[in-house]
């Protein structure tokens, strides 16, 4: 009965019953939000995991390509200090990203997208000058839509990981609603629901105890009073008696000699 | 759940490490970066033969951790097998470590970190 099962430490009293019961009506509220919330993360999960696939793979090809028209610049200029050249001649960054949040069922997910500062010229002007010009800017072109395709693929690559993260945290918290915290609210709903009626019961008998010793005591009384009736009336039937016994001797003086101190005269 | 935005706000570069093509041809892109002298930090390494795995790490102890201006890192995925240990256990968000293909070594998506634990989610 109340011992039985885990439950929370409060006094059964109907105040309370009342707010355990609107407590486990919010949980299995807060239970269906969640749940929903975890379903609706985890289509979106599933959906990005699928593009990072695809993206892993178009990467591969995009990088491929790329890498074949760098060989082209390497061939064109026919030497292999452009790397050098380019390694040593950065500066500053043209090609940056920016984040944007998207908002998916109050998770926010981050964005990157590329952007390329303006006032930074580039740094490259003279490579290739030369010879290879054409192919370095090719290269280039190439180059920079591998990285914008990486960029994209880090955005769906950052999405999964925090929505792995926030997907564990939702369904960890729509199982301990499920398992632990609706089982505890409802079996503490039973034991407050026995111990009432317990006390209900406790009550009818101690009021039925009452009644019992109240109607033996009106029984007693009744029969002593009866006794006493009778007695009483028993007492009367011998006065009576007695009178009309004695009424032979005890009539002559009515006035009485015997009685009556104070009359004088 | 939201990253507070000072978690990615100032993430606006690409850091890369890898062989010198690679390294190369993303820089190309106009994606290198030198930071401001005294203390003028590069965002990309090149790797060759000759680095040791030392280097390779404090590279990308550095850009992942230390350094909060770096939105996504670029490692050609021979040289995260090299420290596959840390890629492997590097699971925060920002900065997100991509692992791209290089010219000698074609992609393979079964030992990718992430591609590791999109399969593992799918129960293949």
């Amino acid at each position: 009965m109340s011992g039985a099962g885990d439950r929370e430490p409060v006094f059964a009293t109907r105040q309370s019953l009342g707010a355990m019961k609107s407590k486990l009506k919010g949980a299995q509220t807060g239970h269906d939000l969640l749940k929903r919330k975890s379903e609706a993360l985890t289509k979106r999960f599933r959906d990005i995991t699928r593009r990072i696939d695809e993206a892993k793979r178009k990467m591969g090809r995009v990088m491929q390509i790329a890498a074949f028209s760098l060989a082209e610049v390497t061939y064109a200029v026919g030497n292999n200090t452009i790397a050098y050249q380019i390694t040593e001649s950065v500066r500053q960054a043209k090609f940056r990203v920016r984040t944007r949040q998207e908002n998916v069922s109050g998770v926010f997910l981050p964005q990157f997208e590329s952007w390329q500062k303006e006032d930074v010229g580039s740094d490259f002007g003279m490579t290739g000058l030369g010879k290879g010009g054409q192919q370095v800017s090719k290269c280039r072109e190439t180059y920079t839509r591998a990285v914008e395709t990486l960029i994209e693929l880090a955005s769906l690559q950052t999405a999964f990981v925090i929505l792995d993260e926030v997907i564990k945290v939702v369904n960890r918290r729509v199982n301990a609603i499920e398992h632990v915290i609706i089982p505890r609210t409802e079996n503490t709903i039973k034991y407050i629901n026995s111990e009432l009626d317990e006390l209900d019961r406790e009550e009818f008998f101690r009021l039925k105890k009452v009644k019992g010793v109240k109607e033996r005591a009106a029984a007693t009384e009744d029969e002593e009073r009866k006794k006493s009736a009778k007695r009483a009336s028993e007492k009367e039937n011998q006065q009576q008696q007695e009178h009309a016994n004695g009424d032979g001797q005890g009539s002559g003086n009515v006035l009485g000699d015997e009685g009556d101190e104070d009359v004088i005269f | 759940m939201a990253l507070p935005q000072s978690a990615y706000k100032d993430r606006e570069f690409l850091a890369v490490i890898g062989d010198e093509d690679s390294v190369t041809g993303i820089l190309l892109a106009g994606v290198g970066h030198v930071t401001d002298p005294p203390d003028s930090q590069k965002n990309y390494l090149v790797v060759d033969q000759k680095t040791d795995t030392a280097t390779i790490e404090g590279a990308f102890d550095s850009f992942t951790k230390k350094r909060k201006d770096i939105a996504i890192v670029l490692i050609n995925q021979h040289i995260a097998d090299k420290i596959r240990g840390r890629v492997d256990s590097y699971t925060e968000a920002f900065p997100s470590v991509l692992e791209i293909p290089s010219k000698d070594h074609p992609y393979d998506p079964d030992k990718d970190s992430v591609m590791k634990r999109v399969r593992k989610l799918f129960g293949e």
